[in-house]
């Protein structure tokens, strides 16, 4: 299990706006009447993305009221789910995989990329404030390990000179191109295909 | 080799685009209406005859899953979920089946969900997936737009609505209970079996779960014929895979290759070969974090199905191959896996919360050389005592790789670990086994 703690300094309120307010209603019409509950993961990540990449625990008292459900439920559920973040994380979150099969390509390397140009601790912001790292378990790119994720985009089959390099984006306030580093197509075997060569020549 | 017009999955590498032209003109949607028309009956003998198992992990025959689910919709509607939690370490299929695939997947949901009778398709995706699962949610809308899902799909008279759930990095929702409690809203911690979803699953509904790998491949076995499928294989262990082949291999890749198919052709042929040569192999982990893993020695002949992994107590789970070559500590890979696994224990039953995080400790000091050597018979207890004693099958998913390391590796955690016992005495007393029970084995 892991830890989870909120951050000390919180808003004093939270409300949706007006798309979010939008992108909730389609939501909740997704399920049956009277389980609108089933919204609340979606919806905590709707206030997540609304409030720059993590969740006040205003945030949770607003859902609740909105899906008529107990406070502690939302709690509950935004602590349960790691991609919950519920301390300021900065405008650029990233990701590292490490877990074993990252693990043995090199993930570490990107760790060290990350603590030299971010910050030297996991879950610290940089000292501009704009963005934050942390290590994570399998994102289920293994085949294109080592890879990252920054936001909702993987970056793949990376190595530390390409990760310093698009932290260096990163900290110029832009955002790299995702995908793979090594100018691979999506999951084939690099130069080494065998199958559906027909198609591949089409 | 597999032939390739015998691969299901002929947009894996996104040659052809995954809209619903190209897809239509791979095959998808052509004769739905027709296929559904044989019926029920029909569909989920042609599967039955299949003999199509889950892709998931388990392997559970599909099609008499599927015949658990109610045979008359009762009170309460059914539902369909698809599984796309897709969160064990070594795995990223179904992924490319949601970027690229879609409309295999889609048109499975609604073979499926006319096969158990679900109006309902929850598809549950790993919220890391958000991108892929735009995409999917793109062919969502696609499919809706040429009525071929929502009210009279493809024109078979059967209402179908499909519905995207985004997880939020929990691996433990791949678990089919933890999953429906997470759709509910609630945390995901897995529910007592029985009852089954079947009867009581979904808000407490009769639901069929499934992964979409399984799904996406039911189409395909309808067009084809029951007997096509099962006539790739062997025995009980028919059709084709996606295999991910990650790790220390040369080009590290997702194939669809027929079961049995060698795990020397997989790496060699289409992985480029191990980092180092095949000499440099150390150990191969054939499917996800959670099965034991394979020493080389045993590679050189394995073949990669269901029961032929099962009989080097193994297990094909969900056939992502972990190669793990000489330059790698072992003991450090499984201390990582360990770890991973302490990471994502819902918590709810006791041996699993606590005893993942003491394999992982002790993994780590195994690792650095400062354990004592008893404590690898201790560290062989703590697997036992959370295999077989937790809700859900995490336990086992969690002590088994630790149980493969000690089974092939233990020479190798004991000549690191030298240290003496810290208590002398008494030593051999076991430190936690149920030895009564054990007494009462013998």
């Amino acid at each position: 299990m892991s830890l989870k703690r909120p951050a000390k300094d919180q808003p004093k309120n939270f409300e949706f706006n007006s798309s979010s307010l939008e992108a909730a209603k389609t939501i909740i019409a997704k399920y049956p009447k009277g389980k609108q509950q089933s919204a609340v993961m979606a919806l905590l990540y709707i206030a997540q993305k609304q409030n720059n990449n993590w969740i006040p625990l205003a945030a949770m008292k607003y859902i609740a009221k909105i899906l008529d459900m107990p406070y502690i439920k939302v709690y509950e559920v935004a602590t349960f789910y790691s991609m919950y973040n519920l301390s300021p994380v900065g405008k650029y979150f990233i990701q590292v995989c490490t877990t074993t099969p990252c693990m043995i390509r090199g993930a570490y390397k990107l760790v060290e990329a990350c603590k030299e140009k971010i910050s030297k601790n996991e879950s610290e912001l940089s000292s501009d404030k704009s963005c934050s790292w942390m290590e994570v378990e399998c994102l289920g790119a293994c085949v294109n390990a080592p890879m990252m994720q920054i936001n909702d985009e993987y970056y793949e089959d990376l190595d530390k000179e390409k990760t310093l390099e698009i932290l260096d984006k990163i900290l110029k306030g832009e955002t790299p191109k995702p995908g793979s580093y090594r100018g691979r197509i999506n999951n084939e075997p690099e130069n080494n295909r065998k199958t559906l060569m027909d198609l591949k020549n089409a | 080799m597999l032939k390739d017009k015998d691969r299901i999955f002929q947009n894996l590498y996104n040659d052809l685009g995954s809209d619903i032209i190209s897809s239509q003109r791979r095959g998808d949607w052509v004769n739905t209406k027709e296929l559904i028309d044989k019926g029920r009956e029909w569909i989920i003998n042609e599967i039955k005859d299949s003999q199509l198992r889950g892709r998931g992990g388990a392997g559970f025959p599909t099609g008499l899953k599927w015949s658990f689910a109610p045979k008359e919709i009762g009170s309460r509607p059914h539902y369909l979920v698809i599984n796309g939690d897709e969160s064990e370490p070594g795995t990223c299929k179904d992924r490319d089946i949601l970027r690229f695939e879609p409309h295999k997947l889609i048109e499975g949901c609604l073979i499926a969900s006319y096969a158990v009778q679900a109006h309902v398709c929850y598809i549950y995706i790993r919220g890391e997936y958000f991108i892929d699962g735009q995409k999917l949610q793109a062919a969502i809308d696609e499919a809706y737009k040429k009525n071929l899902i929502g009210k009279n799909a493809a024109g078979t008279g059967w209402d179908l609505d499909i519905y995207i759930h985004y997880g939020a990095g929990a691996y433990i929702c791949g678990e089919e209970t933890a999953l429906l409690e997470s759709i509910e809203g609630n945390k995901g911690q897995p529910r007592l079996k029985p009852p089954f979803p079947a009867l009581i699953g979904l808000y407490g509904c009769p639901t069929i779960v499934n992964n979409v790998e399984t799904i996406a491949v039911v189409p395909t076995i309808l067009r084809r014929g029951g007997q096509w499928f099962a006539s790739l294989g062997r025995e009980k262990n028919t059709g084709t895979k996606i295999f991910c082949i990650s790790g220390n291999v040369n080009n590290p890749c997702n194939v669809e290759e027929e079961m049995n198919v060698p795990l020397k052709e997989l790496i060699e042929v289409h992985a480029g070969g191990v980092i180092g040569g095949w000499e440099n192999l150390q150990a191969v982990i054939p499917g996800g974090s959670s099965m034991p893993l394979i020493p080389k020695d045993k590679c050189e002949t394995l073949t990669m199905d269901f029961d032929s992994l099962v009989a080097e107590k193994s297990g094909l789970g969900t056939a992502g191959v972990v190669v793990i070559n000489k330059d790698q500590d072992i003991i450090k890979c499984m201390a990582r896996i360990a770890r991973f696994y302490k990471h994502e224990s819902c918590g709810q039953c006791t041996p699993c919360r606590e005893g993942s995080g003491w394999m992982w400790r002790m993994l780590e000091r195994m690792a650095r050389g400062e354990a004592s050597k008893d404590e690898v018979d201790m560290l062989s207890d703590v697997t036992k005592q959370i295999e077989g004693h937790t809700i859900c099958a995490f336990g086992e998913g969690s002590s088994w790789p630790v149980q493969g390391l000690l089974r092939h590796f233990k020479d190798e955690i004991k000549k690191r670990n030298k240290f003496d016992p810290i208590i002398k005495e008494n030593k051999n007393i076991p430190y936690l086994v149920d030895q009564h029970l054990l007494d009462k084995n013998a």
